[in-house]
């Protein structure tokens, strides 16, 4: 029996998704199966992210009204040997179309086959959250240090506790711009993660590299040499409960400016 | 033998008091209650109003009988209902007046959008975060931070007070009076052990926590406060 572990943040734009589809490819370059499901009905985009999105026959919507079967509809990523797959959301119709019930029965059906089922969420806390998080064991919180992303992700968490069969929420705090962490123009991790007062899972820093890849069709965490890459990878081996200490932001940065140095010759 | 008498008025120093006996049933009680009120009415011809007060023993009056009564008394031109007083009251009303004096110990974090809500106290063990909300009765204490809103006394009790280990609140409440937090506050400000109540001029003030043991002495349940 595998375990879904939906993705969720109340806001929109905080970066569920690439979040979704980093956390889903390291898990597979772990060797876990994975399938990624995507339940932004409407909106679409988690394929777009992957690059998989014209290999899409049927999507989620398909295989809750029984147009197809299940293995009909999920999208092989061929970078992976047979080991992440991806459900794609509907585009045509809206989360109506879903129902919280519908979402449990499919999920029970994947964890059948898979180890991990990574769920994207829409944003909000509409039908769209009702149904995403219905099916899951597990739940991620994607924040920013931003206040209004923070007061959302707390507003989430307090609907996440209500629900049954949930272990507590996870946080992962994406796009970190450490100088103005430091200046204190942005909200501090301790301050969030002592806000919200939930485990902290993750942290990721705000990287360029990981809006070009998106923009590939490629997730960030194929790459191994950028940062984001790692903090994917580390959240990924702390879901199958490795204990990883957080990297160090500070640290990474003291090495690339070193290296600069280095490079223009200063001592 | 003399049938014993279902309804006996007394006059007290506050006035007349009816005692209206339990053990007959309802109609037989209005009946005699009726008969007795009109001869009295014969004897006297005053036009001052007197109050009468209505003691029903263990008889449990729902709301119209209780209308009811008032009505024949009142319908006797001098005499006034007071008030009804009975030994016994519903299950549902002790329950909720016990739920009024009670302190209600709460181990959660009050996150955004939700809302804790008691008749009598609060205790808060954990937060209160920005769009939470807590509404009490009565006095709320918080063992966290405060960064949402409370309103205790929410029925209308001015007495009621607010009290936090890290008073940082978007609103406070207290019976119908608001306050805000001033826009020019400093963020990492300290406000640590405070408390907020209404003074003798309606006005809001929020103060150390020490300054309740003189202002709201009947905080103190053991020496039978409430």
């Amino acid at each position: 029996m595998g375990e879904a572990i939906v993705i969720t943040s109340g806001k929109g734009g905080v970066g569920k998704t690439t979040t979704s589809a980093n956390i889903g490819t390291s898990l597979a370059l772990q060797g876990k199966k994975v399938c990624l499901v995507d339940t932004d009905i409407g909106l679409r985009n988690l394929d777009v992210v992957m690059g998989l999105e014209n290999r899409i026959i049927y999507d989620l919507v398909d295989v809750v009204q029984k147009r197809c079967k299940i293995h009909q509809a999920l999208v092989k990523d061929k970078r992976f040997d047979g080991l992440l797959y991806l459900l794609p959301a509907a585009q045509t119709v809206d989360k109506s179309a879903v129902t919280p019930e519908q979402m449990k029965e499919l999920m029970t059906d994947l964890k059948q086959d898979y180890d991990y089922i990574i769920i994207d969420c829409p944003a909000g806390i509409e039908q769209g959250f009702q149904n995403a998080v219905s099916g899951a064991d597990r739940a991620i919180v994607v924040t920013t240090p931003e206040v209004s992303a923070v007061r959302d992700a707390d507003r989430i968490i307090g609907l996440l506790e209500k629900q049954k069969n949930m272990e507590s929420p996870k946080l992962v705090v994406n796009r970190i711009r450490n100088h103005m962490m430091k200046s204190g123009d942005m909200l501090d991790i301790d301050e969030i993660t002592q806000h919200l007062s939930i485990e902290l899972i993750g942290i990721v820093a705000d990287d360029e590299e990981v809006i070009k890849a998106s923009n590939h069709g490629e997730p960030i965490a194929l790459n191994p040499n950028s940062k984001a890459s790692i903090a994917y990878r580390n959240i990924a081996r702390r879901i199958l409960g490795e204990s990883i200490p957080l990297q160090p932001l500070d640290e990474v940065d003291k090495g690339v400016f070193k290296k600069l140095k280095k490079f223009f010759g200063v001592r | 033998m003399k049938k014993r008498q279902n309804v006996t008025i007394k006059g007290t120093k506050e006035g007349l008091v009816l005692h209206l006996d339990d053990t007959c049933s309802y109609e037989e009680l209005k009946r005699e209650l009726d008969q007795k009120l009109s001869a009295n009415s014969r004897a006297q011809d005053e036009r001052n109003l007197i109050s009468v007060k209505v003691d029903v023993g263990n008889r449990y009056l729902s709301e119209e009988q209780r209308e009811d009564l008032k009505n024949l008394i009142r319908q006797k031109k001098n005499l006034v209902v007071d008030n009804i007083d009975s030994n016994v009251i519903t299950k549902e009303e002790a329950h909720r007046k016990k739920a009024e004096n009670e302190v209600m110990t709460v181990s959660r974090i009050i996150r955004s959008g939700q809302v804790l809500k008691a008749p009598g106290d609060i205790l808060l063990i954990g937060d209160v975060n920005p769009g939470g909300t807590v509404i009490a009765g009565g006095n709320i204490f918080i063992m966290g931070s405060l960064k949402g809103m409370a309103h205790a006394g929410c029925y209308g009790n001015d007495d009621a007070v607010i009290a936090a280990s890290s008073m940082k609140p978007s609103q406070l409440r207290i019976s119908d009076s608001i306050n805000r937090t001033p826009d020019s506050t400093i963020s990492n400000e300290k406000r640590e052990m405070e408390c907020a109540y209404i003074d003798d001029d309606r006005q809001m003030i929020i103060d150390r926590l020490q300054v309740l043991i003189q202002i709201r002495p009947n905080l103190n349940r053991l020496e039978g406060g409430h």
